[in-house]
């Protein structure tokens, strides 16, 4: 029970978008594949489902070649962005869809989509229309959809993205108990880390059509492969060895997060604030630090205006090693 | 295991192309047998040993098809402007009698051409180029109401309404937003028209006379009186040559344009401050439209000596002095029945051809464009031309196929596919991919990926294409007159033949046909309309 992805590429014309990838799902697992926008990572999502020709490699499940199977054959779950419910079937009708595909009895089928409606916390929407619903129900119900014939693998093409960021927190949270309880094995792309972080158990990272690391999700957080990956995890600093061992004692190249210097009375870090900015639970600033600027953060209470100088500590959460 | 994959993988991937290109058989066998085979035949057969050369070489013959082409951009040209305020009517106002103006603007589209001559020539007794043009575009504003109506339904207001928030006025908004976003429509619309208008017959035969010439009148002249077989063929060629140069232009100007769109019909409002003034408009087409068609009614009732039914009491029977071979009543029952295997045959490989085209539009190619332009070719080929092609090719078909009663449906279904083609496929390929990628992923065959998404979200555009299919089969003139056969003729054929036989009740019955025909045609477009739900509460 498990899919394996060898040395696959697909082009479009000339361009390459997805180039020489490798990836294992194990049973049960969820894996993020984690890019900016136009990495390929939709792509290779596709592909897996068999909606895009595959130049060349294979995509196999528990070791059968897929490429002769079609994609109504392949018992793959798919959640897009924005639901791509059908809009002439009621709420019921599009969650029982995948159902009446695979002949289930109608019983059987009102049963099973009773239990998803309630699983995504939209028991009694049975009759609505879809096109009344908010988008994050719609994502709930293309969830029940895509979950309701027990797919093999659940394909999940960036779920959360079409939502604001209140309900994409939440909902993150209830689609990472969801897949979890019902012990789904998932690929699931997205191009913001704290969604992939929150919801998988490994984390692929995708740029430029090739995955560049595989990791848990610490291991990849705290450990990029390479510098564009630091950047990429919100390392906006990224400091030679030299200056690191110095300045947070790592004796290694380091990429700082923002949070990386906080401002601390007991702090050894002399530091002057050259601009202040107020987010919801912190303050952030910007420095100079023997002639150079660096992120930091401050608390919310009494925080440093522009001009003050301020000491600073090292915060290791906020530090990457790369490499 | 990757050196066993890829024979298996290139057939895959090969696959769903293939599938596309032998679903395309169903159209490409149609048009093979049933319109490239008789024209090419007759092409064949005009130009003999001595060629297209000295007809091309004439300089008489350019002026032909400056005029041809001439007369067919400017009918074009009034049937958009006009068409335009009836269609933003249909599509987004909330008034009271919009049902009315939909069916109202179809009924000149159904008129045989013949009676829409006469009717114009009531009031320019000397024809002219002016009453041509006028009743050009007076048969195709429904074409330009219903197809840019149809995509204008689905355009989101909110863009319009952002460009008024930026300060954009009613118009800036309409030409820089709206207009814009209706593009595909209006382009797909006016070549359609232009074809229309380009190879009309009828009414340029009625009102033209001796002294404007079309080359599709040219063309029958010359079949028909001077027995000149290659000058026609070489003109038909011109034709032919015209006809392709114009859809090519109209594909490229589609081309990329038709975008998948909400199938969110945008609720209509009442109109409101310039918005009036357009319905006005609107108003002011559609009465100017029903002129000639409340003249027709009048003068199905009014004889020498006063009001009278005798035109229509006279349909029982077969015209003064025996004109006809049947009964009015008859030729009407073989005109529904005609037509409605017409409108099959028409369905059948219209919406086939409409599946395979937006398949095969991931696999964009030659082959798909080039499907696309040849479903539209029947629409300018000279009727003649396809009427004369018919009768030197289908005796070569098994069981006496020039006889049969098949010939004139599938005739008229040459005529109609287009316009089936036409209407399903914008709202096809406004189906967003992945919707039916969703429907695959479920579990859903290709077969019924189409049954559960396609058909349902097209099913009304399908039933209106059905009608429209259906009634503009029953009007078809130019290739019903040349194929029904005596003893089973068509209304419009019996129209025809009564208009041009002395007697006052054979004309008051040809009136009294004609009102019958503007009645069925009017009660199927009112049909139509009653089937569709109520808009917005239809997804």
């Amino acid at each position: 029970m498990s899919l394996r992805v060898n040395g696959l590429s697909v082009r479009y014309g000339d361009v390459t978008a997805v180039s020489d990838v490798d990836l294992g799902i194990a049973d049960g697992e969820v894996v993020a594949l984690l890019g900016p926008s136009g990495c390929g990572k939709s792509t290779l999502l596709r592909a897996v489902a068999g909606l895009e020709p595959v130049g060349s490699g294979v995509v196999s499940w528990d070791g059968v070649d897929l490429a002769g199977t079609p994609v109504h054959r392949r018992g793959f779950g798919l959640v897009f962005q924005d639901g791509q419910l059908f809009p002439h079937r009621d709420v019921a009708g599009n969650v029982a869809f995948g159902l009446r595909m695979h002949r289930v009895e109608r019983e059987a089928r009102e049963k099973r989509v009773a239990e998803l409606l309630e699983l995504v916390g939209l028991a009694g929407y049975r009759k609505r229309r879809v096109t009344e619903l908010s988008g994050g129900e719609q994502q709930r119900v293309a969830l029940a959809r895509a979950l309701a014939p027990r797919p093999k693998l659940l394909l999940l093409d960036e779920p959360l993205s079409a939502l604001d960021r209140a309900l994409r927190e939440q909902l993150a949270v209830d689609l990472a108990r969801l897949l979890r309880e019902t012990g789904a094995t998932a690929l699931v792309v997205t191009h913001d880390h704290d969604e992939a972080f929150t919801l998988a158990d490994r984390v692929a990272v995708m740029r430029a059509g090739r995955i560049v690391q595989v990791g848990v999700p610490t291991e990849v957080w705290q450990r990029p492969a390479d510098v564009e990956t630091a950047r990429f995890l919100g390392c906006g600093k990224v400091l030679p060895a030299s200056v690191a061992r110095a300045l947070v004692g790592v004796d290694a190249r380091v990429g700082l997060r923002s949070t990386a210097l906080r401002v601390d009375p007991d702090g050894t870090i002399e530091a002057e604030v050259l601009e202040r900015v107020h987010r919801r639970d912190h303050v952030r600033l910007l420095v100079r630090l023997d002639g150079e600027e660096f992120e930091a953060v401050a608390p919310v209470a009494e925080p440093p205006s522009p001009g003050d100088r301020v000491t600073l500590s090292v915060d290791h959460d906020g530090v990457a090693v790369i490499g | 295991m990757a050196h066993v994959g890829p024979g298996l993988r290139s057939r895959a991937a090969l696959g769903p192309g293939l599938t596309w290109s032998l679903a395309a058989l169903l159209p490409l066998a149609f048009l093979g047998v049933f319109f490239a085979w008789p024209v090419l035949a007759i092409v064949a057969l005009g130009l003999g040993e001595d060629g297209a050369l000295p007809v091309l070489a004439r300089a008489d013959t350019w002026d032909l098809v400056g005029f041809t082409l001439g007369q067919a951009a400017a009918a074009t040209l009034l049937a958009l402007v006009t068409g335009m305020p009836v269609a933003f009517l249909l599509a987004r106002c909330r008034v009271r009698g919009a049902g009315v103006v939909r069916a109202a603007v179809m009924v000149p589209f159904v008129l045989p051409t013949v009676v829409v001559g006469l009717a114009f020539r009531a009031l320019w007794p000397d024809g002219g180029v002016l009453p041509i043009v006028l009743a050009n575009a007076f048969f195709n504003v429904a074409v330009v109401a219903r197809t840019v109506g149809g995509l204008w339904a689905r355009v989101d207001r909110r863009a319009e309404d952002a460009a008024r928030a930026l300060g954009a006025s009613r118009v800036r908004a309409f030409t820089s937003v709206v207009l814009p976003s209706l593009a595909p429509a209006i382009g797909s619309a006016a070549s359609v028209v232009f074809l229309f208008c380009a190879t009309s017959f009828g009414v340029v035969l009625v009102l033209g006379g001796a002294r404007h010439r079309t080359l599709e009148t040219e063309i029958y002249l010359r079949t028909v009186q001077l027995f000149d077989l290659s000058g026609a063929a070489a003109l038909s060629l011109v034709q032919f040559a015209a006809v392709i140069a114009v859809l090519v232009i109209g594909g490229l100007a589609r081309r990329k344009r038709e975008k998948a769109l909400p199938l969110r019909i945008e609720p209509p409002r009442r109109p409101a401050g310039g918005e009036r003034g357009v319905v006005v408009a609107a108003w002011l087409v559609v009465s100017a439209l029903l002129t000639p068609v409340v003249g027709l009614l009048v003068r199905s009732l009014a004889t020498e000596d006063g009001w009278s039914f005798a035109g229509y009491a006279a349909l029982a029977g077969t015209g003064e002095r025996g004109t006809l071979a049947v009964s009015g009543l008859d030729a009407a029952l073989n005109s529904v029945r005609t037509a409605t295997d017409a409108t099959v045959v028409a369905l059948l490989v219209g919406v086939t051809s409409a599946v395979v085209l937006v398949g095969l539009r991931r696999h964009r190619s030659w082959f798909a464009e080039t499907l696309d332009t040849a479903l539209m070719l029947p629409l300018g080929v000279s009727a003649v031309t396809l009427g004369f092609g018919y009768l030197i090719t289908m005796d070569a078909l098994p069981g006496d196929f020039r006889t049969s009663p098949l010939l004139v449906p599938l005739a008229q279904a040459l005529v109609v596919t287009p316009l089936i083609v036409r209407i399903v496929l914008p709202v096809l390929r406004a189906v967003d991919e992945r919707l039916r990628q969703a429907a695959a992923t479920l579990g859903a065959s290709p077969w019924r990926v189409w049954r559960e998404v396609d058909f349902p979200l097209a099913s009304r555009s399908l039933l209106a294409a059905a009608g429209f299919g259906f009634v503009v089969a029953l009007g078809e003139f130019g290739a019903t007159s040349f194929l029904a056969r005596p003893d089973a003729p068509t209304l419009p054929v019996v129209i025809a033949r009564l208009m041009s036989r002395p007697g006052e009740l054979n004309s008051q019955m040809a009136y009294a046909a004609c009102a019958l025909l503007m009645v069925v045609t009017t009660v199927a477009v009112l049909v139509i309309e009653r089937l569709r739900v109520p808009s917005g509460g239809e997804f």
